[in-house]
């Protein structure tokens, strides 16, 4: 076993037991604190593979706004340190099964797949991978077309949150 | 004659011979010097806040017409070392009913995020920690895991003014991130590379002078990052008593107190490495300890500025400060990233390419945008209604005031 | 690249371990006497109404939101300016319709009074 691969299980351990914890924690701030915890386990198995761009980007995004406006959005709720409710209902015991049956197939899928027995190859050096990603986002043969409805989506996202959540009644008062 | 002129990189070599000569294999080779560099500046950063201390104190005291401190050594320079023996054998009170272990983690993310950054910045062409090619991103990145030890210290207080302070202090810096981030794509977008080894390297004339107004906006917002005066609402201590870190005392306390006094000089390194040319200077690239000593004075003159700025002006309320950011300082900031890439191309397009004949174009661009931002903002000033103060007259503390006057 | 992500690997473990053992070095020197007054919560003296934990007004939800959609577009500007220097005036044109239609969000925030401060 390489030092790489020991470090990924370590990772990977510590990411898959953080998700538990987001799903079993009894309160909302804990589960919203673990989901971080499993986020930024995402982002080091992005530097594992090399993919530093995505590896900060995923910092960036995640933990620093996503997780924040969770956050923000916990607080609005009531009693926010308060036990809600039982954690498993009735279904749980089908949602178990339907769960470790998905798993199941998946690793009969992937175990198929030639790629696990691959050797990760060192990327070259010299490729300048967030370069190529801008390139591949503006060239019109491309990505242009999505890159700019890329745009209008996260325009969309920000009108529709702002027409539910501002309350005309109190703006027009002020 | 090679240690005088670059000390680092002949001790690493040494150390590294040293411990092959160990009959180490090569990756625990590796591993231990990475270990040993990193736990060195790690420590320097800290050991360096001692002197940044006494600096800051010296500085204010100077600017509020005080000695400042100057009765342990030379010039007080022992002050700091008898403020942090006091502050190692202070007692943590840990009030009833908090959660503990955001609590306790706080202050350690709040440091070690600063500190994070100290690892990609270049210090000379030879001294850096580690050259990141996504650089930029990481030190944004690691900002989003000091928001991070705001929001844990005011959730795991178990009190209202902490909490109420982290949201305050967690909305500012939200809001000015966007305008520092937008402004950071400016040099990006020069240089063409992440890394901010590359970007040192690609500043030829230094950013400053290209894009002046994108180097205003940037300090403005990291003063706001840093929580300095105008911008220091996140520990307005007449306003929500303290802010999130009320409740920490004993060393705790100080390291979040470390940490304010690491990012203010953390920012300035980082101006000074994107806007101000970092290392460069005459003779840098032969003799790295002199484009160290460059990247010290650049690095200095942008602290004091900060610091003189953080003395003379008083402090925003939240309003205007969210009102500066979103509807002046990110509309300029787009504005001028815009404005530069569509002139900037159509020039090369038109076959423009020496960087002499741009280089007016863009300051005009960047004079034309500071006056129209300049326009707006005092536009604005007039527009916006005056307090209302309503009531008759209101008792002023004078003794004829009082209801017991003395005999 | 790895060695890179190693490297900041072990400047992030020793960045956090410094402060931390720094912290439970103090805990071990300081005196620790607490009482039930002194590990009350601080509020200046009066004493405190409630929970400590209140809920939020959604403003601040609201500026989350709006820095949430501009951080995810600094995240698609990054690589078109790393880039930009090989591309010509039409993928600069691009970048600025891309900003232009965020700048159109921005103008609607601030109209609908998204952006003021209650």
């Amino acid at each position: 076993m390489t030092s790489l691969q020991i470090v990924f299980l370590i990772i990977a351990a510590v990411t898959l037991a953080s998700a538990v914890m987001v799903v079993t924690a009894r309160r909302l701030m804990h589960a919203a604190l673990w989901l971080i915890l499993t986020l930024l386990g995402v982002a080091a198995v992005f530097a594992t593979l090399q993919a530093n761009f995505f590896a900060v980007v995923q910092v960036l995004v995640y933990i620093g706004a996503i997780a924040i406006l969770i956050i923000f959005a916990i607080m609005m709720t009531r009693e926010v340190m308060s036990v809600t409710g039982p954690r498993l209902n009735r279904g749980w015991g089908w949602a178990a099964a339907a769960a470790a049956g998905g798993l199941a197939g998946l690793v009969a899928v992937l175990s198929t797949w030639q790629g696990f027995q691959t050797v990760l190859e060192p990327l070259p050096s010299g490729s300048v991978g967030v370069g190529a990603l801008g390139e591949a986002f503006l060239d019109p043969n491309r990505f242009a077309v999505p890159f700019e409805v890329a745009s209008v989506l996260l325009v969309a996202a920000m009108v529709g949150a702002i027409y539910i959540a501002v309350d005309r009644k109190v703006v027009e008062e002020q | 004659m090679d240690f005088l002129k670059d000390p680092v990189t002949f001790l690493a070599n040494q150390l590294v011979l040293w411990l092959t000569g160990l009959g180490l294999p090569e990756g625990v080779v590796r591993f231990l010097s990475f270990s040993i560099g990193a736990a060195i500046l790690a420590t320097s950063s800290l050991l360096f806040v001692i002197f940044l201390i006494w600096f800051e104190r010296k500085l204010i005291g100077r600017v509020q017409d005080r000695l400042g401190p100057n009765r342990l050594g030379p010039f007080g320079l022992f002050q700091p070392f008898a403020d942090m023996l006091k502050i190692f054998t202070k007692e943590y009170v840990t009030p009833s009913g908090v959660d503990p272990v955001p609590y306790n983690l706080a202050p350690v993310l709040a440091v070690s995020s600063v500190m994070a950054i100290w690892a990609v910045i270049p210090f000379a062409n030879t001294i850096y920690g580690v050259d990141l090619d996504v650089g930029v991103v990481f030190v944004l990145a690691v900002g989003g895991l000091a928001q991070l030890g705001i929001i844990l210290a005011g959730w795991g207080s178990n009190n209202k003014y902490a909490l109420l302070g982290g949201f305050r202090a967690l909305a500012q810096l939200l809001s000015y991130e966007i305008p520092m981030v937008i402004t950071l794509l400016i040099p990006v977008m020069l240089a063409g590379t992440l890394s901010l080894t590359g970007m040192v390297t690609a500043q030829d004339v230094p950013f400053v002078a290209v894009a002046p107004l994108a180097a205003l906006i940037f300090f403005i917002a990291n003063l706001a990052e840093v929580s300095r005066a105008p911008f220091d609402l996140p520990e307005a201590d007449s306003e929500i008593v303290a802010g999130f870190n009320i409740e920490y005392s004993g060393l705790k306390f100080g390291f979040f107190y470390v940490a304010e006094f690491l990012h203010g000089f953390t920012s300035a390194l980082l101006f000074a490495t994107v806007f101000l040319g970092g290392w460069r200077g005459p003779l840098a690239e032969e003799i790295p300890i002199l484009g160290f000593i460059y990247f010290a004075i650049k690095t200095s003159l942008v602290y004091l500025t900060i610091l003189l700025v953080d003395a003379t002006v008083p402090r925003f309320r939240i309003d205007q400060l969210l009102n500066f950011s979103w509807k002046l300082l990110t509309p300029l900031a787009l504005a001028l990233l815009v404005a530069m890439a569509l002139v900037d191309r159509a020039m090369v397009g038109m076959g423009v390419e020496s960087i002499w004949i741009r280089l007016p174009v863009f300051l005009a661009l960047n004079a034309g945008l500071f006056a129209a931002g300049a326009y707006f903002l005092d536009r604005a000033r007039r527009r916006a209604p005056r307090p209302v103060v309503s009531g008759g007259p209101r008792p002023v503390a004078r003794p004829e005031n009082f209801t017991m006057q003395p005999k | 690249m790895l060695e890179q992500w190693m490297y900041i690997g072990i400047f992030m473990v020793v960045a956090m371990m410094l402060p931390s053992i720094a912290i439970i070095i103090a805990g071990l020197l300081s005196p620790r006497r607490p009482n039930p007054i002194k590990n009350s919560t601080y509020e200046c003296g009066i004493e405190t109404v409630g929970p400590g934990w209140p809920q939020f007004r959604v403003q601040y939800y609201i500026f989350g939101l709006v820095f949430l959609i501009f951080d995810v577009e600094t995240v698609f500007l990054f690589p078109w300016a790393v880039a930009y220097n090989r591309l010509g005036l039409f993928a600069a044109v691009e970048a600025a319709l891309f900003i232009a239609i965020l700048a159109g969000g921005l103008i609607y925030a601030w109209k609908k009074g998204a952006l003021r401060w209650l």
